[in-house]
């Protein structure tokens, strides 16, 4: 083994980052689609409980991996078409938008059931002292339902957090310069895989630590005005 | 949709998703047997019958189950020991390969479903099969292992999903199940929005299915008449 790396410990570093950036762009993208999603699954009207439900239940029975290549390569063509309408010659989707859009989905898809538990578990008498004191529909929302589900949905969401930045080692697959693809080119030049994989996967343990730790002080955070016992 | 594409390459899509059955069905059944031995030394009081397999899980789950794949896979023959190993006549092979590690990285995690369930038996159930005279293996036998089981069941039917959903991950190292076999017809035919769709569609019909058995398996061990405590 070589512990200087042969020369791509900064090429780690920016795959790290690259990394820190897609999991965090994800995590985004996924709060919004796992709102949105719960939101339809609670929501009285039939349409809409249908759609958050198809979506959650359609995203989680397919690969993340699948995922990922469906939307890169699938939108090849449709985004030609786009671009020729839009008079944008060349316009694609690029792998870090893909993977994005791909890690998004699937967090937003396990994600509608943390909310939608969250939602379902703060006391009907909260939206209803809402109604009484005559606030409207989506203030009740921001100011009573919201600031409460956070604290609920807390614990699962690291979960899912957790699970996605392990998934993006996945975009390494469709070429984006991550800890993967770094790593796997570093390989390529020095013939020692289990050296670079072996620290690609100290990183990723390194990740994991740093986000369980962030998740105890949110945890805390959010917890706070909560006895041990009642949280 | 060119749904002609589809149905001609049905065939070969089931070839993957036989393989892709057959990569769970080992890693999950092997993962478990596994997982008991881990599962139980985990939940131990003694801190050094806990420090392995706390190590072995923290690992397995802190780490994306491609870049275990790689390590044994790509990473392992580095190493002349296991070139000219016994071994090596299964590490070379991309199935055996995919298979180790999945059992390897499944077991990490049943054997964390299996602590919570040990450790979510009330333990006036485990006091009253003592004071029956049970010794220390009687008692894991008949009470806490079948206990264990009702209770961890339907988080082990989940990990079984997320299991077949991990194993497109094999097409990585060249494997050519259902997903691997859906980049293979793609890249003869420039259709991945089709292929791509009919193989989700696989996984999806396959999801289904297993949900349903374990259903069934839930019926059978009738675990609904054990959540009462």
């Amino acid at each position: 083994m070589n512990f200087d790396l042969y020369g791509f410990g900064p090429a780690l570093a920016a795959g790290t980052l690259m990394t820190i950036q897609l999991a965090l762009c994800s995590l985004a993208v996924g709060l919004v689609l796992g709102l949105l999603g719960a939101l339809g699954k609670t929501s009285p009207h039939k349409a809409l409980q249908l759609l958050g439900g198809g979506y959650s239940t359609l995203v989680r029975g397919v690969p993340e991996l699948l995922w990922v290549l469906l939307i890169y390569f699938g939108s090849v063509n449709l985004m030609r078409s786009l671009g020729e309408a839009l008079n944008i010659p060349g316009l694609e989707l690029n792998a870090f938008a893909a993977g994005t859009i791909a890690l998004g989905l699937c967090f937003g898809a396990y994600a509608t059931e943390v909310f939608r538990g969250a939602i379902l578990a703060i006391p009907k008498g909260h939206r209803e002292a809402g109604q009484a004191l005559g606030l409207s529909k989506t203030r009740i929302f921001w100011r009573i339902i919201l600031p409460q589900m956070w604290r609920i949905a807390l614990p699962g969401l690291g979960n899912l957090f957790m699970i996605l930045m392990k998934d993006t080692a996945l975009v390494s697959v469709i070429g984006l310069e991550e800890i993967m693809r770094r790593s796997q080119i570093a390989v390529t030049a020095s013939k020692e895989p289990f050296t670079f994989f072996l620290v690609a996967a100290l990183i990723y343990l390194g990740l994991t630590v740093i986000a369980m730790s962030g998740m105890y002080f949110l945890e805390k955070r959010a917890g706070r005005g909560f006895s041990r016992s009642a949280a | 949709m060119n749904w002609e594409v589809i149905i001609k390459y049905l065939p070969k899509l089931l070839d993957g998703a036989w393989l892709t059955l057959e990569l769970v069905g080992i890693a999950v059944v092997a993962g478990l047997i596994l997982a008991i031995p881990l599962g139980v030394a985990r939940a131990s009081q003694r801190w050094y019958i806990r420090a392995f397999p706390y190590g072995y899980i923290f690992f397995f789950r802190g780490t994306p189950l491609l870049v275990q794949l790689f390590l044994v896979y790509y990473g392992l023959p580095q190493f002349d020991i296991i070139r000219e190993g016994p071994l090596w006549a299964y590490l070379r092979s991309p199935f055996w390969c995919a298979v180790i590690t999945m059992t390897m990285h499944t077991a990490a995690y049943i054997a964390e479903i299996i602590r919570g369930a040990i450790q979510a038996i009330p333990p006036g159930e485990i006091e009253a099969a003592r004071a029956l005279g049970m010794s220390k293996w009687q008692t894991l036998f008949y009470i806490t292992l079948p206990r264990a089981t009702r209770i961890g069941l339907p988080a082990y039917s989940n990990e079984v999903i997320l299991m077949l959903k991990a194993s497109s991950l094999a097409s990585t190292i060249t494997l050519l199940e259902l997903t691997g076999m859906a980049r293979t017809i793609i890249a003869r035919t420039y259709l991945p929005i089709e292929i791509f769709f009919a193989a989700g569609l696989f996984y999806l019909l396959i999801s289904y299915a297993l949900v349903r058995a374990f259903k069934l398996l839930e019926q059978y061990l009738r675990v609904d008449a054990c959540q009462g405590r």
